[in-house]
């Protein structure tokens, strides 16, 4: 080994070095947050939070599936210490496979009923911090030219005059388009419900691999009618798109955006005192001060003027238990792999 | 000799007696944890045994002992199986598995994951092990090349193989009451990848027959480009030169998305030219982009460039001697490109090939964007891992059936390269002039490349118009608010604030790419080295696993990355090192690929010569080898730059809020739909990448070989009226 060669193992071993050194050592007033909703959300959260307590928030924003895998992966040696927002579904199955911790917040018996059940069938592992409906983002100019009334109901989306214009993401990919799945299979029976995607099946013109993509696709015209969570279709609207959303006319599934302590989260004190203040009226109105109009999950918050009204939606009684189990999922999601998804 | 061996000897017992053997602190209560020294006779008696290998050949070295080496070797093997052995052993909370609790008695405490002095201790006991054997007549006594073999091999090994493993043996994974074998074969034959459907019936086809498809065509068509473009570069005299480099170099300094973007926002049902189209040619206006076309468009847009790179070197190696005796011999110029030239550029365009190809299957943007219905198996595998399924398994068999294609696309290569001799840069002086090309070769590549550089061109005038108006496509007037919102700058009580959103991932984003271009380069190069100019037992087999993090789509191999260094023994989730290790071996295949196929140019006897006249094999390689790959050196060294800025997969599981990467910012806009800030930001990017790109070709610089001008027509009088 000539003396160049010593040089060149002992700078590659010094920069190995400094890459370790740099590597942070938890304090004790840091919270790492995952967080899945829109970034200007996150960020605005997070900032919140330090304000509030002064509790330095290192936070990182992936989608739900993505947080998800990643928790999975991490279990043995947990990194994360919170998973703020994103879809359902996955907070319920981190639950059921214990990569969650328990804890009842403060200020639970402020919270909705809805927000309130998904904590309690999760043996609170999880809690709803936010609400959204499924339904329909239409783009106005499309179907203005074309001349199509806009659709209102389910039952309009499989009429001939919507071949090619309907957008929906891949089941199999985004837990929107399962939620639609399940909704369906809930409103209709299981046969009925399968008739009908097949049905659909002739009318989509693609199946996009997330789920508010069908909305960005209806803001730009690509598609006319994406069927998204209706805040996901205001957002384009209020970004300057000709899009109007509709909830159909005989009722509609709905997400609850849900939140998370990760078992064995280094900051376990911080986590939980993010906990209680992501449940707090002044902590879910940052939500529509940053373009995400949700229905936030404590009584006592105000709902924003563009946030579709729930009241004004015809929910069905969504079945998170059943629907989010691994076994329904699975049933349902090769069902629909062999009898819709594999047609041209 | 004894030097090299006692300055490792002391490297190592000094990395075990004073840096502190465990990274990443649990508490800021301890500030200088223990070394591995002070930890063996504290928490961690198990240690000790590794002070103990470290020492054993100290007093054979000091004596100068003929039995050194034998020592060395044992110390060496002894002592990595040890270190790696108790490093899986015992994990955070005591023994890893109950079995050994029972058998040697419970464990007060646990480890973490090595840092410093581990580092230090397993690369000293590496090199315990190469000296040893090049002392023993390894590789002809070298110790450059058993160390440089050693340290490659092991590297790979720790960051290639052993996650990659982890993550495919999730494939035997199985339900309850199946076998692993069975769970195996059911989701390698699944319906969905092999079906046969859309040419016998009314159904889809299987993802393995769309991936092949795509990336045959990606494949033929990057590598028949790339080849228009060199011979234009390097065998005309076509005016534009420096502009075609630039705008073939644009699209791979582009951030993912945004061509598609592009492409979407001309060709989509509501695109520019489909609109004009609809509109005066009475054409319906429809999707037909999404789907293979639009996949194949932006692929080939991407990767046409990574084709030039790869053949510019090439096509500029090909010593003029052989064309000249060709023609003196009375070849015409046809015959003299056909039977001549051609066959020289062989292992250019079988390497551009391979490279297009493999680009193709593992790309994962594109087909997400422009996909439509048309599913691959990047796409399907990263939503086996995050979608609504959530399995691992079926991602882990689909991750098998890639890299099965990529052996199948890898062994075809080598057959058609075959075991001929490419060297044209020997060290004989000649000099010569490039025979010109024949006129059918020349106007083809006019024809195919010069539109397309129009077309490149023009995608960019849009993209960087889109960043500065104020929602693309429906209102195009003026705004620098997306610049602002991304890079904007306030002066406050304590001077300058960096208020725009996008400093923070930015700063670290060129930071991370910085330092992991030069240790890409390196690395790639020497491996590329040890397969071209050096045969050992097992090459092959050593080739293969270079490539492998290249072919596995970056989400699994985000993922892998969680599996293998999250825990310890190598614990490293959450820090800058991650994201640089794991570009360092994802990029790293390009740079090898570069410098195998340059380094087959060049004649093996300069080597030689440098050695017969006394030169180590470092020696020449630095003073011999590396100036003659500059063109190779550049290469990776640009690509490894531009790819850690803009790859996006495998990163998005590796960031943290405090190493943050500008791609997965930019995605996270375009999923909601603002196009402007992602387009403003990925400009930015792009004029970022441009300039350090100049300044990697101003520090390398140009090859130079002594060889006249190429051809210039006007020259040539006689041949142009001929």
């Amino acid at each position: 080994m000539t003396r160049s060669q010593h040089r060149h193992a002992l700078a590659s071993a010094v920069a190995g070095l400094a890459l370790i050194a740099g590597a942070s050592a938890a304090s004790a007033d840091d919270l790492t947050l995952y967080c899945s909703v829109q970034e200007e959300w996150c960020q605005a959260m997070a900032n919140a939070f330090t304000k509030e307590t002064g509790i330095t928030v290192a936070m990182t924003r992936k989608s739900s599936g993505e947080t998800y895998a990643q928790i999975k992966a991490e279990a043995a040696n947990p990194k994360g210490d919170v998973w703020w927002g994103g879809t359902g579904d996955p907070h319920l199955q981190a639950a059921e496979e214990g990569l969650t911790a328990e804890y009842k917040p403060a200020n639970f018996a402020e919270l909705h009923p809805w927000a309130q059940k998904q904590a309690t069938q999760s043996g609170h592992r999880t809690v709803g911090i936010y609400a959204g409906a499924l339904g329909f983002a239409i783009n106005t100019e499309i179907l203005a030219k074309k001349k199509v009334k806009e659709p209102s109901c389910w039952a309009d989306l499989i009429k001939p005059e919507f071949k090619g214009e309907i957008q929906i993401a891949n089941p199999n990919s985004s837990g929107t388009a399962y939620t639609a799945m399940a909704t369906l299979v809930q409103l209709l029976g299981e046969n009925p419900a399968f008739d009908y995607l097949k049905q659909l099946h002739v009318n989509v013109s693609q199946y996009t691999k997330s789920g508010a993509a069908p909305a960005v696709a209806a803001g730009r015209g690509e598609t006319a009618v994406g069927i998204v969570f209706l805040h996901d279709g205001v957002t384009q609207a209020i970004n300057g798109f000709p899009v109007k959303v509709v909830a159909p006319c005989e009722g509609t599934g709905y997400e609850i955006g849900s939140m998370s302590i990760i078992k064995g989260a280094p900051n376990a004190k911080s986590a939980q005192r993010f906990y209680d203040f992501a449940l707090s009226p002044a902590a879910q109105a940052t939500g529509a001060a940053n373009k995400s109009y949700q229905v936030p999950s404590n009584t006592k918050s105000v709902l924003p003027e563009q946030a579709p009204r729930m009241d004004k939606v015809k929910l069905i009684d969504y079945d998170f238990k059943k629907y989010g189990s691994s076994a329904e999922r699975k049933k349902l999601l090769s069902r629909w792999d062999a009898e819709v998804g594999a047609q041209k | 000799m004894n030097r090299s061996h006692l300055s490792w000897l002391v490297i190592g017992v000094l990395g075990f007696a004073l840096p502190p053997w465990y990274g990443l602190p649990t508490s800021s209560s301890a500030p200088w944890p223990p070394s591995g020294l002070l930890a063996s006779f504290g928490v961690a008696p198990w240690l000790l045994p590794i002070g103990l290998f470290l020492l054993l050949p100290a007093p054979f070295v000091i004596v100068r002992s003929r039995l050194a080496g034998l020592a060395l070797i044992a110390a060496g093997i002894g002592g990595l199986g040890y270190l790696v052995a108790q490093g899986l052993a015992i994990g955070l909370r005591g023994w890893s598995q109950p079995l050994l609790a029972d058998l040697f008695g419970p464990l007060a405490t646990g480890q973490r994951g090595m840092g410093a002095g581990g580092l230090i201790v397993a690369v000293s006991l590496l090199f315990y092990l190469t000296l040893g054997l090049a002392a023993r007549g390894a590789m002809k006594g070298d110790r450059f090349t058993t160390g440089a073999i050693g340290l490659v091999v092991a590297a790979i090994v720790v960051f290639v193989f052993w996650p990659v493993s982890t993550i495919l043996s999730q494939a035997m994974v199985a339900d309850p009451g199946q076998s692993a074998i069975v769970a195996l074969a059911e989701r390698l034959t699944a319906r969905d990848i092999w079906s046969v459907g859309c040419v016998v019936s009314a159904t889809r086809c299987g993802v393995f027959w769309n991936s092949i498809l795509l990336a045959v065509l990606t494949g033929v068509l990057t590598t028949l480009l790339g080849l228009a473009f060199a011979l234009i570069a390097s065998r005309t005299g076509f005016r534009f030169k420096t502009g075609l480099r630039l705008l073939t170099v644009l699209p791979i300094i582009t951030p993912p998305f945004v061509i598609g973007l592009a492409v979407i926002l001309l060709f989509g049902r509501n695109g520019t030219v489909t609109q004009f189209m609809a509109e005066y040619f009475g054409l319906t206006a429809t999707r037909y982009i999404y789907g293979l076309p639009g996949i194949l468009l932006t692929q080939v847009l991407a990767f046409t460039p990574i084709a030039f790179l790869v053949l510019v070197g090439v096509v500029q190696g090909i010593a003029p001697a052989m064309e000249e005796a060709a023609q003196t011999l009375g070849a015409g110029r046809w015959q003299t490109f056909r039977r001549v030239t051609w066959p020289l550029m062989r292992p250019g365009l079988a390497n551009a090939f391979l490279v297009g190809f493999i680009e193709s299957l593992a790309d994962f943007g594109n087909p997400l964007v422009m996909g439509g219905g048309y599913e691959v198996l990047s796409t399907k595998i990263f939503y086996a891992v995050v979608g609504a399924q959530n399995d691992p398994g079926r991602a882990a068999a689909l991750g098998i059936v890639l890299l099965a294609l990529c052996v199948g696309a890898f062994i075809l290569q080598r057959t058609w390269v075959g075991k001929t001799s490419y060297t044209t840069v020997g060290g004989k002086g000649f000099s010569g002039t490039s025979a010109a090309l024949p006129r059918v070769v020349k106007y083809a590549a006019y024809g195919t490349a010069l539109p397309w550089a129009l077309f490149t061109f023009l995608l960019y005038g849009l993209i960087l118009f889109g960043g500065f108006v104020e929602n693309w496509g429906r209102n195009n007037s003026i705004t620098l608010r997306h610049y602002i919102t991304a890079f904007g700058l306030d002066w406050g009580q304590n001077g300058l604030l960096w208020t725009g959103r996008a400093w923070n991932s930015l700063f670290t984003t060129i930071q991370i790419a910085a330092v992991s271009a030069p240790i890409t380069a390196a690395l790639g190069l020497l491996t590329a080295y040890l397969l071209v100019r050096q045969r050992f037992a097992g090459q092959s087999t050593f080739e293969f696993m270079t490539m492998l993090s290249f072919a596995i789509p970056g989400t699994v191999i985000g993922v892998s990355y969680i599996l293998a260094f999250n825990t310890p023994p190598v614990e490293l989730t959450g820090t800058a090192a991650i994201l640089v290790i794991c570009f360092v071996f994802r990029n790293m295949p390009v740079a090898i690929r570069a410098g195998v196929a340059s380094m087959s140019q060049i004649d093996k006897s300069l080597d030689e010569c440098a050695l017969t006249l006394g030169a180590t094999s470092a020696q020449s390689v630095r003073r011999v080898i590396l100036p003659l790959l500059r063109p190779a050196v550049v290469a990776s060294l640009v690509y490894a730059f531009v790819r850690a800025i803009t790859s996006v997969s495998a990163v998005i599981f590796l960031v943290t809020a405090r190493y943050d990467m500008a791609t997965s910012y930019i995605v996270g806009r375009v999923e909601i739909g603002d196009f402007g800030l992602a387009i403003a930001y990925s400009s930015a990017l792009i004029v970022l990448m441009g300039i350090g790109i100049l300044f990697i070709q101003l520090v390398v610089g140009e090859r130079r070989i002594g060889r006249r001008d190429p051809v210039q027509p006007a020259a040539r009088p006689a041949e142009v009226t001929a």
